[in-house]
């Protein structure tokens, strides 16, 4: 049986992509006073201000770790600064027990959940504390307690597991939904069309967000894609869809607000294409230099999104200079302390190595752990890091 | 002759082969005017044009199918995959597609002009997700070539080779080596013979045997080993498949004992089936068991990555007890 239920027409008769053309929510200007006919969400003074610290604290915590990863304290670090309010004001439209399934960029969500400067340092310094136990490079999180799925680096793996995730959130019936997050390059792989399709097909409360911040590592959006953005992709699933101003932080929260009604009231799955700019480098390991122009990002420093948000806030006497500055120095000084005491703690002990492959270890394994074990006990000098956690262990 | 970095050898064979056959192609991600993440592709696309050296987007299956496709029409496809972590999106159609288009087809088609590079392997703090050698899996399917160079001479004679073989090639690159070889590279073009492997250095005691990055693991090990009084014989396989069973058996005759190393988890890597392979030929040659020093049998570790990966070390104490045994 087909679903389709087309006109016939008896000449050729071709339909342009370009055609599909979808507009962009904006709600808040720059200088932090609204579109004329653009409402502001139901905000509240306290959310408001939550939201607001939470995209300082990850300015602040991003710009610290960037600096810590210069100085070669840290191996490695992604920043999302320009990205703050397209994370931040989605993240903040979702009940907290609902599942966020991240790519990489999307420090501030987990921030916004409550996952503290500490937690974020265990993970970045990979020491005993980090939850998933130093596996895994700087910034990728993880937090069941928050409902953060810990981060995978292979691109948009997560996206089809959110479909997943949601289906099973449905048939629980607990009124919750999944939120995905990636970028505009990732929604290139077979991964994103499978997950957006069978969203579509089995109506499952899931959210697919997509960063639109023009690049993917050098790649710009330009040889990404031929069409209208990311967001046009829905039609042809039959799927809802909306193109938000990503530098907005009113315009996220309430297009987030009202995907999330579409996914959980009526089981419709949402496509919410946030348009915003990358401005730091794609990681601490790139150069934007080489493929992109100093005078490009400065048009899109002029957009601010924390500096829109604040001043909208401003206007509403809801922030002043000094609470900004008071806010600026705690953060400052919270970061560099709890960095330099993650920094201290130990490595995860030797264990970790062989735990977690299975939910037991298996023969093989454990043989080749008390290999393992009596060769460092031999050369402890060349495993420093575990030479103490093998003489003790047994 | 010119002192070059694996990279620069690299850029220089694709740059050999683009500039004698405007058949040849370059593409992947990133790879456009940035250079790819590595610069492997730096300056190529500013001399050969967008049409022969571009950015892809971001979708592995789509540039490795799409690379089938083009090499099945003539072209010669040197397709980038960013990482040997992220080949595995494209595991269908290098395993399905490219392997058998040949077979399959009774060679009305075949995708013999494809080759695709990936930088593979550990010990560059890079995690699960950067650090993997994954080519026991492609060693399992006939139809495939796998080379894997050791340093900046190999990887141009050999990435020439895989370029112009009639098959289609899996071109590993060690990318803790990117940067730290650095050897004199021959201006010209030239190829190195795929299938065979190289005796680098001769001796009685034991035979020591790897690839890629191991190579120099193995050169330290070695070091150790005859300040002990051993005399080794090494030999870098460098095509793993099909790999050189004669100059490998006919070492072990000689010296009676095998060390193989590879960062790969012991499980079914590829010394698995070398070990097998040369204790079927050389069995009643053979002085002690063969020896695999390996990666562990779990995902690639990030904070205890030296722990993990078979070091000097550990190659030094397996070369002992095969003689001690
Ligand atoms: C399957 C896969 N291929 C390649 C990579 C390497 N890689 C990491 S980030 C990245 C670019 C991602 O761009 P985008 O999705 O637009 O997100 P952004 O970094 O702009 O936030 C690439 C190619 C990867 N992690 N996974």
């Amino acid at each position: 049986m087909t679903t389709t239920k087309s006109r016939v027409v008896y000449t050729p008769s071709f339909t342009d992509g370009a055609e599909f053309r979808i507009p962009t929510f904006k709600v808040l200007k720059q200088d932090g006073s609204l579109y004329k006919g653009a409402k502001a969400p139901a905000l509240d003074k306290d959310k408001a201000l939550r939201i607001y610290r939470t995209m300082v604290t990850t300015r602040i915590l991003d710009e610290r770790m960037l600096a810590a990863q210069r100085q070669g304290r840290l191996s490695f670090y992604m920043q999302c600064t320009g990205e703050e309010a397209a994370v931040i004001g989605s993240a903040a439209a979702l009940d907290d027990a609902d599942m966020i399934m991240a790519q990489y960029r999307e420090q501030g969500a987990l921030a916004y959940r409550g996952f503290t400067i500490d937690e974020f340092m265990n993970q970045l310094f990979g020491n005993e504390l980090d939850y998933g136990k130093g596996r895994q490079m700087p910034v990728h999180y993880g937090s069941k307690k928050l409902n953060y799925m810990t981060i995978s680096s292979p691109l948009a793996t997560q996206i089809p597991q959110a479909t997943g995730y949601a289906y099973g959130q449905k048939l629980a019936g607990d009124g919750h939904c999944t939120i995905t997050y990636f970028g505009e390059g990732a929604a290139s792989e077979g991964d994103f069309h499978a997950a957006l399709n069978m969203a579509a097909v089995q109506r499952v409360p899931v959210i697919f967000l997509c960063r639109n911040n023009g690049y993917a590592i050098s790649t710009p959006a330009a040889e990404q894609f031929a069409a209208d953005g990311v967001a046009p992709r829905a039609y042809g699933y039959k799927m809802d869809v909306i193109r938000v101003d990503g530098n907005d932080v009113l315009a996220m929260y309430e297009a987030t607000k009202a995907a999330r009604s579409l996914a959980v009231e009526h089981n419709r799955p949402v496509l919410i294409e946030a348009m915003s700019y990358r401005l730091a480098a794609h990681s601490s390991s790139d150069d934007p230099s080489g493929y992109r122009s100093k005078d490009e990002e400065a048009v899109w420093r002029e957009k601010d999104p924390i500096l829109r948000m604040r001043l909208w806030l401003e206007r509403k006497k809801w922030w002043s200079e000094d609470e900004e500055k008071q806010l600026q120095e705690t953060m400052r000084r919270e970061v560099l302390e709890t960095m330099k005491r993650a920094q201290k703690r130990p490595p995860p002990p030797l264990e970790t190595l062989v735990t977690d492959v299975y939910d037991e270890v298996p023969p093989a394994l454990a043989e080749q752990y008390e290999k393992l074990k009596a060769h460092i006990r031999r050369y402890p000098d060349a495993y420093p890091k575990s030479a103490e956690h093998a003489k003790g262990g047994a | 002759m010119t002192q070059m970095n694996m990279l620069q050898a690299i850029n220089n064979a694709l740059d050999t082969a683009m500039a004698a056959d405007e058949r040849v192609l370059c593409f992947g991600e990133d790879v456009g005017v940035f250079g790819g993440v590595f610069r492997a592709t730096s300056n190529l696309q500013q001399k050969y044009g967008k049409a022969r050296c571009f950015n892809t987007p971001l979708v592995e299956q789509g540039i490795i199918g799409f690379a089938n496709g083009l090499a099945a029409q003539g072209s010669v496809p040197v397709a980038e995959i960013q990482f040997a972590d992220y080949i595995f999106p494209a595991f269908d159609q290098i395993v399905n597609e490219s392997a058998k288009f040949r077979y399959r087809s009774g060679d009305l088609f075949n995708v013999g002009g494809l080759t695709i590079r990936a930088p593979y392997g550990g010990g560059i703090a890079g995690g699960l997700y950067h650090s993997q050698s994954p080519e026991a899996y492609f060693a399992h399917t006939p139809g495939l070539k796998i080379v894997v160079p050791r340093n900046p001479h190999q990887a141009k004679g050999l990435l020439l080779a895989a370029i112009h073989d009639l098959n289609p090639v899996l071109f590993f690159e060690p990318k803790r080596l990117y940067r730290a070889s650095v050897g004199e590279v021959p201006d010209e073009e030239y190829r190195l013979p795929l299938g065979e492997a190289e005796v680098l250095k001769e001796g009685t005691d034991v035979t020591v045997l790897g690839w890629g990055a191991q190579m120099e693991v193995i050169e330290q090990a070695v070091d150790m080993a005859e300040k002990d009084g051993i005399s080794c014989e090494v030999i870098d396989l460098r095509t793993i498949l099909p790999w050189d069973v004669e100059t490998v058996a006919n070492s072990v005759f000689k010296t009676g004992r095998l060390v193989v190393t590879h960062e790969a988890p012991l499980t079914g890597g590829f010394a698995g089936e070398i070990a097998a392979t040369i204790q079927e030929r050389c069995f009643l040659y053979l002085e002690s068991p063969i020896a695999r020093v390996t990666g562990m049998d779990t995902p690639f570790p990030l904070v205890l990555e030296k722990e993990h990966l078979p070091n000097h070390l550990k190659v030094f104490e397996a070369i002992r007890s095969s003689v001690d045994f």
